[in-house]
This record gives structure tokens, C-alpha cells and sequence, in this order.
């Protein structure tokens, strides 16, 4: 194998902190957080409190961690809907290239793209009501056609190759073409577009709990720990600190992973090496 | 253009003003708001925010609320009341001009209340003008109002922003042009940013110190303290970030007021729910919630505790707070007595305001030590409005009820809460028709003990009214005896 | 070309009757009754039946959403709930207040996209490429709303230097209100200018290693000269390409930003449709954004095709 690139590297361990802070929170977490202590509010980082103490008391560090779970969740199962309905969407348009059908996803995929994500989402939320569940709703929409596009784009160049013409020819159905021989050469490029999906969906969810339309209290969120934070700003800037830092060194730990990633399954690298 | 005319011609009064002066006072103010008003009439819809702009200023009633909450006459100089209490005859002003030039006169009056009270009105408030059953006009500086039966608050009613006096040639447009009697003149609006009024020199009473004001809306409370520390701001009366305030009052630039509201908020209580219809359930709510903790938390210290639906710095206010003090103990076991030794689960549906969504999170959790889980839902005023306050669908929530002297809501079967106690209705029915002073005062004391006694509501605490104002400003009101913000008193000191 | 642009005309009306529907039914679906709404907790019933009428909320979905299309063909975007003021009015003003946000966050992004994107391109690889890389990539990772927060912090409560928000209005003076401006547009910029940055840089790197840029090194012309001459011109259209998908998110996607800010420009005004139950504002503001997106990417397909010949045959 060759060597590991860089980015992988360090992008894969600084998404494996926040990722085993979520697992290990599902059994244990310095402090509970459901549990508020008004007296022991504002308090700087401590021993006792790695992190230090928000505006009721609860400890940080354990939200942080518990936010973890939250953000990974939301963002897995968003680019999971993107990946499960997008993806044999774009296939089924690359098998009917030509085809008015390929003509009306491609369409279809335009318009879900004219409109504006985040708007959208809010006004989802606002329909549906805020909550976890109708957050993975909103933005996993719109990862839909991110992956029909990848996938028809990629599945487009793969179709025009001599071996699958011969499949054509010799009769075997377009469906099975797409499952046996499309869709694992596109593999690479789906788990290339889901980290980075991925990564844009951890925004995403910080986006609608800041303006709090994701999960609800008291579980904890990144976002919303933010926007809670904003106007205390100045008197316990570490409130705002955390969250932050924690969305900022997750993302980068997803983009570096997406980036390592590319490097060892880009396929024109491949084809060179060949 | 024509502003454009205006603003050249502004700049050199000022310029040529200031020459003459070397050092005057500032005649103009920046007042922050949370809330931007939907329109500018304050008849014809229910959003506080108008009046916050126009009472006062703009528009004026027939009797008007003072600073210390006490009543005033306004465009009535004067009235009489009959024997029986049914006829109302006021004197009003004479000379007294709307902002377009029309005079204004019994005939307005006539056509303010028959609007206000007719059948297609869309004035929030139409209770307040029910028991008329005729306005006459005697002659054009005097009017008689007849009520169906006796009404000991009709003068204060007189006094809510939703009775002022509007001119029929141009209450067409007053949602957006609005044509008071007022010290001040709506000179512009631009949505979403601000509202300016300018003085009105031909106004019939005392002359006003400001010449202009600016109304500027920033519903963020961090663009708020933002906006206030970088000086963009003058005033901000009902300052959302009671979190900031220590850092403005260590800064002598600035003053921290803090004053009293009409608002008695509370835990409302859906008394029809499966587990809060139960008595000993609700005693149970009481005993499990720690108001100080709530106060401390949510509000950062300001408001005081209360016990049952009535504001602590009335008179005739009865301290219930130890029908409710905190013990969770007591709690529990209560809960154990009505048949939930394990808790059960309900909703609380939070609206907008930070005192109920902090307050919020504080009392799940502390319902959450007694065994009771309460989902929580932070919800839109519409969404409020229509699960909660319509729909009654909901086990808990947290709303600050502002209106004054409003107790007898309890006497409503069908308000959101649902109390349904005939006792109470009939005390409210008699306190209606009781004019004399102390006979309504035990009847007062009384009705709190009531709705103590039964546990309707967890009752939480009056809210605060903490404003930051600039510390050469004075006249700004302390407390909030109704939605205002009056700047007829307002000046800057030197 | 003739028969090209007309295929795509059709399918461009075809998309933005779709996109009517599809806004039109999501949003008359949203929960909340916007007269209950304006006239609050102590209004009556039949007070609330009396609006209703009065604002058109009566009426079956067909007939609505009728009405709302034939308006918006000759520019009447109907009257807001909250406001009562008619809608193109309010979008016209809060444009005056996106639009140049837009074209500000746009303008100091490409500033410092450009040439960073260059130099990390002709020094690939070298220890310079790797700290733009590596700055880039921590921009991208940045929240805007987070950034904006800091920097409200630092110029507008410790510096003084920056007001905290708000737009004194274009009548104040020109550049008082750029200076208004500014702090939204720079917390906008920060992503915007790390993608376009890593776009640039990857475009040149790309079309640096076509044959026709390969066979200019033959003939003796130097690296620079190379991506001055040749590969720059080329390397940009993808970069347009990506501009012009930024300017969209701009223009709507600056929502928090501008609640951060205090501006009242098209996203917030979105924003309190959506909370007040302003359905109408709503539905022709969302619908006016997605006409422009669909209008600009329409212009951009022409465009291209025009240039490039290949390009159209789908």
C-alpha cells in the first residue's frame, strides 16, 4: 500500500478525538449534563472542570462531548439519506443517458440546487418543527443531489468504457451493469464527496441549532451552545471558545481526511500508476 | 426629495443653531427596541411594539398612565361620573390638532370608540370597550359615554394604548402614516431598521424637550450589548441581556435602571391534562420548583419571586411564596400520593423570550430531580399562539402575562390554563360591580388566595424591567405600568 | 446555437414553474394562523375572522395560488401581513442592503483569493503552498456566524473601530455605510476566500498540465510565463463558475450573518417572514432568489456554450 498521506494522518486523528468523545459520552462524561447548578456557573477551566463551567453550571467538557454525538449523528445520517436516495438516483440517470429520464433528474437536481439551502432548511424546520430527526431531514435533502450528481458523472465516464458496451451488448440489463460493475468504481469517489459531505453537514447542524432549530434542550449542541454563549461573550469568552474550536477542529479533521483520501483513491492518480 | 430637502435644510438650522449656542444640550435620542412593530396603529392589532413606539408620542387617549402607573387625564381635561356609574361625561381640550391639521374634537372620540367596539373591530382589546352602549356627542368639546353596567377600571381603561384618539380622515392609513394628537410627528420609517419621529410644534400641550427620536430594533440581545457599549445607542429600555448588566453599570457612562412590570410570569398549567387536573400533581409542581435559582439563572437576579398572580409592588399584593416554597421532598412524595410514585412525562412549550427558555431548561431540570420529564419546545409566538394558547395543547409552559391588574383571567373556564371554579368567577363578577376602595381590596386579597390555594399556576416572578440609558439622559421611565415609551418627559442634561 | 438556447429556455420555464409549485405548497402548509398572530393572546374570535377576510387567507389553495403567479407577472408580489406595506417594496429596499453585501464579501474574497491561489500554485509543493494549504483548509472549517462573533468582540466592543451592526442607509453617506458593511462582509468573505483560493489553485495546477501549456514550455517559455499567457485564462472559467454559485449563497445565505449583524437586508427579512407567518413575503422572496439563481446559471450555460461549441450537445 502506499504510503499514507499527511493529511489523512492528522485528519484522521483529530476526527477520532471528537469521534471517540462521542462513543465514550454514550457511557461516560465527567459531569452529567442534564443536571444545571446555578452557584457553580462562569467557572474558568479547572481541574475539576477541564473545560470550565457554562451559564448553569454544567460542565463543559461533557457538553462538548455529548455535542459530539449530536453533530457526528445529525451529519452521518444526512449524508447517509444523500448517499441511499442520491446515488441510485444518478446511476439510473447515467443508464438512460439521452433518455428524457436522464434529462428530468438532471433537471430535477438543478432545481433542488437553484433553491436556497439554508432557508429551505429553516423553513423545513419551522413546518415540521425544530428537532434533531427534521434537521437530518433538511439538510440530507440537499445532499441528494450532490450525490446523484457525483455519481451520473462518474457512472458517465464508466459507461462509455469498452468492457461494460460489451456487457450492453451481450444483453445483460443496466440495472445489473450499475450494481455490479458501476457502482464499485465510484465507490472511491462517493466515500471522497461523503467526507466532504460529511464535513458540510457538521456545519449545517451548527448552523440550524444556532439559530435553534436543531436538536432541543437540554440535549447539548455545538451550535447552540454558541449561540447561548454570544452574549456573555465578554464576561466568559471560554463558552464560546469550545464550541467553536470544537466545530473548526472537526471539519478540518473531515476536509484533511477528505483531502488524504483523494490522494490514494484519485483515479487519475491510479491510472498513471498503472 | 423631499427628505433630501428636509435633511439640507436640518444640517443648517443645526449648523447655524450651534454657532449662535457654544454648547447645547442634545435634542435627539436613539432608543434600542427588541421587537419591531408589525404597523403603527395600535387599535388594530395586539403587538406591544406599537405602543412602545406610539403612546405617548404619538397618540393619545382620553386619560393617559404616568411614569408611577397612576392614571391621568390626557385629551379629557376633566370628567364627571353619574351616581349610578353608568355615564362617563368628558371635557375635553379645546384647540387641540391632529398632525395633519384637522382639529380634533367630540366627534373623534365618537368615532374612535364606535370603531373600537364594533362588530368587525379588530381592536386586540375589544373587551375594554364591551360594556359601552352609546357615545354621545354634546357639543364639540364634551362627550357621553354610557355603560351597560358599572365599571370601577373605566377610567384606566380609557388609558390603554388601544382607546387613543384617531381621526377618521386619516385612519386609513395609520398602520403606516400614523396621525395622532401626540408631542411627536411620525417622520419615517425604514423596515427592519428603524422608526423616526420628529417634534410637533404645533402641539396643544406642555413643549417637550427632544426635537427627534429614532427608534432602532435589534432583537439580538448580543447586538444589543454590542450596539450599547459602541455608544450606537442611546437608551434601551427593556434591555434584553440581563447577563451584560454588571459590565454597564461598573461604566459611568452608562445607568442601569431597574423597575417593575405588570408582568406576573408563570408556569402556566394545563388544568384539563390528564396529571395537572389532579390537585395533589400540581401541589407537587410547586413544592419541586426553586424560584430563586430560576431568578438567578434565567434573569441573573432581577425580578422578585411571587405567589400567586398579582404584582408584588401593588398594595393590595398578599406574599403566597410559602404555599410554594421549594422541597423536593414533599414533592416526591405528593407525586407517590397521586398514583406516581415513577414521575410521568409532559411537555413544556417554551415561546421566544429568554426568560421562558432559560427559565425553561432551569425548571426541567429541576422537575427532572422529582421525576417528572418534561420534553421541552422551543416554539414561535405563532406556533405558541396556535398549540398552546388556542389549541391548548400542551402540559406546561412559561409566559409573562403584562397586562395590568389582570387576575381575572382565572375567571375564565376556557382560557388556555383552564380553571374552572365558579367560586372565583362569582368573587370576579363582584369585584366588576364594587366601586368602594377597601371592600375591592379584601376582594382582591382573596381571589390571590384562591388561586394559591388551588396551585393553577406555578407562579414564578414579577419580571424586571432593566433599561440602560445613557447617564446625561433623565426622565426615562423606571417601571412599565403599561407597554410605553414615553419621551415627553425625556431630556439630555449637559 | 438558435435551437440550443431555445431547448434551454424551455426547460428554464419549465424549472421555475416547478419551483412555484414546489414553494408555493411547502409553504402553505407551515402551521400558524398569521392573523392569530398580529392581533395576539387577548383577540377575539370573530375579531381574528375579520382579518382573515380582510388579508385574503379564505379561499381554496387553487384559487390562491393563482392570484400569487398572475401578480407576480406584472410585478405585484402582493401586500405583506405583518408590514401592510406591498412586498416589492420591501424587497427593494433590503436589496439595496444584500446586493452590495454580496458584491462586498464577493469583492474581498476574490482580493485575497487570487493571488493567493497563484502563488500557491507556481510554488507547488514548497513550504509556502503548504501554509496556504493548511490556512485555507482552517478558513473553510471556520463558521461564519462563529467569526463573526469574534469579530464583533474584538473591533466593535474592545476596538471601538467598527459599529456593531446596524445600516444608517445609503442617504448617510457612501461610505459610512460601506463602513457599516464591513465587518459583515469580511466574516462572510473568510470561507468564501479559502474555497476559491483552493479552487484557483487546483483550476491552474489542472490546466497547467494540458498539452497545449506543455508544449508552450517547449517552446521555451518560462513557468510564469506559462500560466500568464496561457493557463490563467483558462484556469478561470471553473473559477467563474464558482463565483457565480457564491453569489447565490450570498445573496440568501448570508441569513445569520445579517441577524448578527443587525442588517435588514433579504435573508432577514426571510428570517422574520418565517417567524411572523408572513406567508407572502416568504413565497416571493424565496421565489425571487431562485429566479435569479435559475436566470443566472441560464445566462452562464449560454455563455459557455457560446464559447465552447462542445458544450452543446448535453
Amino acid at each position: 500500500m502506499t504510503n499514507f498521506p499527511r493529511t489523512l494522518i492528522f485528519g484522521g486523528i483529530l476526527f477520532s478525538i471528537f469521534l471517540l468523545g462521542a462513543l465514550v459520552s454514550f457511557i461516560w462524561t465527567p459531569a452529567d449534563v442534564e443536571i444545571l447548578q446555578i452557584t457553580a456557573r462562569f467557572k474558568l477551566p479547572s481541574t475539576a472542570h477541564w473545560f470550565g463551567t457554562d451559564h448553569f453550571g454544567r460542565d463543559i467538557f461533557s457538553m462538548i462531548m455529548v455535542g459530539a454525538r449530536t453533530s457526528i449523528a445529525v451529519a452521518v445520517v444526512a449524508v447517509g439519506i444523500g448517499i441511499a436516495l442520491g446515488v441510485p438516483l444518478g446511476l439510473w440517470a447515467a443508464a438512460n443517458h439521452g433518455h428524457w429520464l436522464d434529462d428530468l433528474i438532471m433537471r430535477g437536481n438543478d432545481l433542488v440546487f437553484a433553491f436556497p439551502s439554508l432557508i429551505i432548511a429553516i423553513l423545513i424546520t419551522a413546518v415540521f418543527g425544530p428537532s434533531a430527526f427534521n434537521a437530518i431531514i433538511a439538510i440530507g435533502i440537499f445532499n441528494i443531489p450532490v450525490f446523484a450528481r457525483i455519481s451520473r458523472g462518474g457512472a458517465l465516464s464508466i459507461w462509455t468504457l469498452d468492457y461494460i458496451l460489451s456487457a450492453r451488448v451481450a444483453g445483460k440489463r443496466a440495472f445489473r451493469i450499475s450494481a455490479e460493475h458501476i457502482l464499485p468504481n465510484i465507490a472511491n469517489l462517493l466515500i471522497v464527496q461523503g467526507t466532504i459531505q460529511f464535513s458540510l453537514g457538521i456545519l449545517a447542524e451548527a448552523a440550524l441549532s444556532y439559530v435553534g432549530l436543531g436538536v432541543q434542550p437540554p440535549t447539548p449542541s455545538w451550535g447552540r451552545m454558541l449561540a447561548d454563549s454570544q452574549t456573555m461573550i465578554s464576561i466568559a469568552p471560554h463558552l464560546a471558545f469550545f464550541p467553536g474550536f470544537a466545530i473548526i477542529l472537526t471539519v478540518l479533521g473531515l476536509n484533511l481526511m477528505g483531502d488524504g483520501l483523494r490522494d490514494i483513491l484519485d483515479p487519475r492518480i491510479r491510472r498513471t500508476q498503472r | 426629495m423631499n427628505f433630501f430637502v428636509k435633511k439640507v435644510a436640518t444640517t443648517t438650522a443645526i449648523l447655524l443653531s450651534s454657532a449662535v449656542i457654544s454648547h447645547a444640550a442634545q435634542t435627539d435620542i436613539t432608543i434600542g427596541m427588541q421587537l419591531e412593530p408589525p404597523n403603527l396603529d395600535p387599535t388594530g392589532g395586539a403587538a406591544g411594539a406599537i405602543d412602545q413606539v406610539v403612546y405617548a408620542n404619538i397618540f393619545e387617549g382620553l386619560t393617559r398612565y404616568q411614569a408611577d402607573g397612576s392614571i391621568a387625564p390626557a385629551l379629557a381635561k376633566s370628567w364627571d361620573i353619574s351616581d349610578d356609574g353608568l355615564s362617563y361625561t368628558f371635557h375635553l381640550h379645546e384647540g387641540v390638532k391632529f398632525h395633519d391639521g384637522s382639529s380634533m374634537d367630540a366627534e373623534d372620540v365618537k368615532f374612535s370608540l364606535d370603531r373600537a367596539r364594533a362588530e368587525d373591530s379588530t381592536n386586540a382589546q375589544k373587551a375594554l370597550f364591551a360594556g359601552i352602549t352609546s357615545v354621545d356627542i354634546i357639543d364639540a368639546t364634551t362627550v357621553k359615554i354610557t355603560l351597560s353596567s358599572p365599571n370601577g377600571g373605566f377610567i384606566t381603561n380609557m388609558a390603554w394604548g388601544d382607546a387613543v384618539i384617531v381621526a377618521p380622515e386619516s385612519i386609513e392609513n395609520a398602520a403606516t402614516n400614523p396621525v395622532g394628537t401626540g408631542p411627536f410627528v411620525f417622520s419615517n420609517w425604514v423596515q427592519g431598521d428603524r422608526i423616526e419621529i420628529t417634534r410637533n410644534d404645533n402641539y396643544w400641550g406642555n413643549s417637550i424637550a427632544l426635537e427627534s427620536a429614532t427608534f432602532k430594533f435589534i432583537s439580538d440581545p448580543t447586538a444589543a450589548f454590542a450596539a450599547m457599549m459602541a455608544g450606537d445607542l442611546d437608551a434601551f429600555p427593556g434591555y434584553p441581556a440581563p447577563e451584560t448588566l454588571p459590565q454597564f453599570a461598573a461604566d459611568p457612562r452608562f445607568t442601569v435602571i431597574g423597575g417593575n412590570t405588570e408582568g406576573e410570569t408563570i408556569l402556566s398549567t394545563n388544568n384539563k391534562d390528564e396529571h395537572f387536573s389532579k390537585l395533589k400533581v400540581r401541589k407537587a409542581l410547586a413544592h419541586a420548583i426553586n424560584r430563586q435559582e430560576i431568578i438567578d439563572g434565567a434573569m441573573f437576579g432581577y425580578g422578585k419571586p411571587i405567589g400567586t398572580h398579582f404584582a408584588p409592588h401593588h398594595p393590595d399584593y398578599v406574599d403566597l411564596t410559602g404555599n410554594s416554597n421549594y422541597d423536593p421532598e414533599l414533592s416526591k412524595k405528593l407525586l407517590t400520593e397521586a398514583g406516581y410514585p415513577n414521575g410521568f412525562e409532559t411537555t413544556l412549550k417554551l415561546p421566544p423570550p429568554s426568560y421562558a427558555r432559560r427559565g425553561g431548561e432551569i425548571i426541567a431540570a429541576q422537575l427532572r430531580a422529582v421525576g417528572i420529564k418534561a420534553e421541552i419546545s422551543n416554539l414561535e409566538w405563532a406556533d405558541w399562539l396556535k398549540q398552546v394558547f388556542k389549541g391548548k395543547d400542551y402540559g406546561l409552559t412559561i409566559v409573562s402575562h403584562t397586562e395590568p391588574m389582570d387576575i381575572g383571567i382565572y375567571a375564565r373556564p376556557t382560557y388556555y390554563f383552564q380553571y374552572d371554579n365558579p367560586d372565583f368567577q362569582q368573587l370576579m363578577k363582584d369585584l366588576t360591580a364594587e366601586s368602594d376602595p377597601s371592600l375591592r381590596s379584601e376582594m382582591l386579597k382573596k381571589a390571590q388566595r384562591i388561586i394559591s390555594e388551588d396551585y393553577v399556576n406555578g407562579y414564578l416572578f414579577q419580571l424586571a424591567r432593566t433599561s440602560v440609558i445613557n447617564s446625561k439622559i433623565k426622565g426615562m421611565w423606571e417601571n412599565s405600568p403599561t407597554q410605553a415609551t414615553d419621551l415627553t418627559g425625556v431630556s439630555w442634561t449637559d | 446555437m438558435l435551437q440550443f438556447a431555445l431547448t434551454r429556455f424551455i426547460s428554464l420555464s419549465l424549472s421555475l414553474i416547478a419551483a412555484s409549485v414546489v414553494i408555493f405548497t411547502v409553504i402553505e402548509i407551515i402551521p400558524g394562523d398569521p392573523a392569530s398572530f398580529m392581533l395576539g393572546i387577548n383577540a377575539q374570535p370573530d375579531t381574528i375572522a375579520a382579518l382573515r377576510e380582510q388579508l385574503g387567507l379564505d379561499g381554496s389553495l387553487m384559487s390562491r395560488y393563482i392570484n400569487w403567479i398572475s401578480g407576480m407577472l406584472v410585478g405585484d408580489f402582493g401586500i405583506s401581513y405583518t408590514y401592510k406595506v406591498p412586498v416589492s417594496e420591501l424587497v427593494l429596499a433590503r436589496v439595496w442592503i444584500s446586493l452590495p453585501l454580496a458584491i462586498y464579501a464577493l469583492a474581498i474574497s476574490t482580493l485575497i483569493a487570487f493571488p493567493v491561489g497563484l502563488i500557491a500554485a507556481a510554488k507547488r509543493g514548497k513550504s509556502i503552498d503548504i501554509t496556504i494549504m493548511g490556512t485555507t483548509q482552517l478558513g473553510i472549517a471556520i463558521p461564519n456566524f462563529w467569526f463573526a462573533m469574534i469579530l464583533v468582540l474584538i473591533f466593535s466592543i474592545n476596538l471601538r473601530w467598527f459599529s456593531a451592526g446596524g445600516f444608517p442607509g445609503w442617504e448617510e453617506g457612501f461610505l459610512l455605510s460601506i463602513k457599516s458593511l464591513t465587518l459583515p462582509a469580511v466574516a462572510l468573505a473568510l470561507p468564501q476566500a479559502s474555497i476559491l483560493a483552493r479552487i484557483m489553485r487546483s483550476s491552474i495546477l489542472d490546466t497547467l498540465d494540458q498539452d497545449y501549456v506543455r508544449t508552450a514550455r517547449a517552446k521555451g517559455l518560462s513557468q510564469r510565463q506559462a500560466i500568464w499567457r496561457h493557463a490563467l485564462k483558462n484556469a478561470l472559467i471553473p473559477v467563474l463558475t464558482i463565483i457565480g454559485m457564491q453569489f447565490s449563497f450570498l445573496m440568501a445565505g448570508a441569513i445569520i450573518i445579517e441577524n448578527v449583524f443587525f442588517l435588514p437586508g433579504l435573508g432577514r427579512l426571510i428570517f422574520q417572514g418565517i417567524t411572523q407567518r408572513d406567508l407572502i413575503v416568504v413565497e416571493s422572496v424565496v421565489m425571487l432568489l431562485v429566479f435569479a439563481v435559475i436566470i443566472v446559471t441560464f445566462i452562464v450555460d449560454l455563455t459557455y456554450a457560446a464559447v465552447d461549441p462542445r458544450l452543446r450537445k448535453r
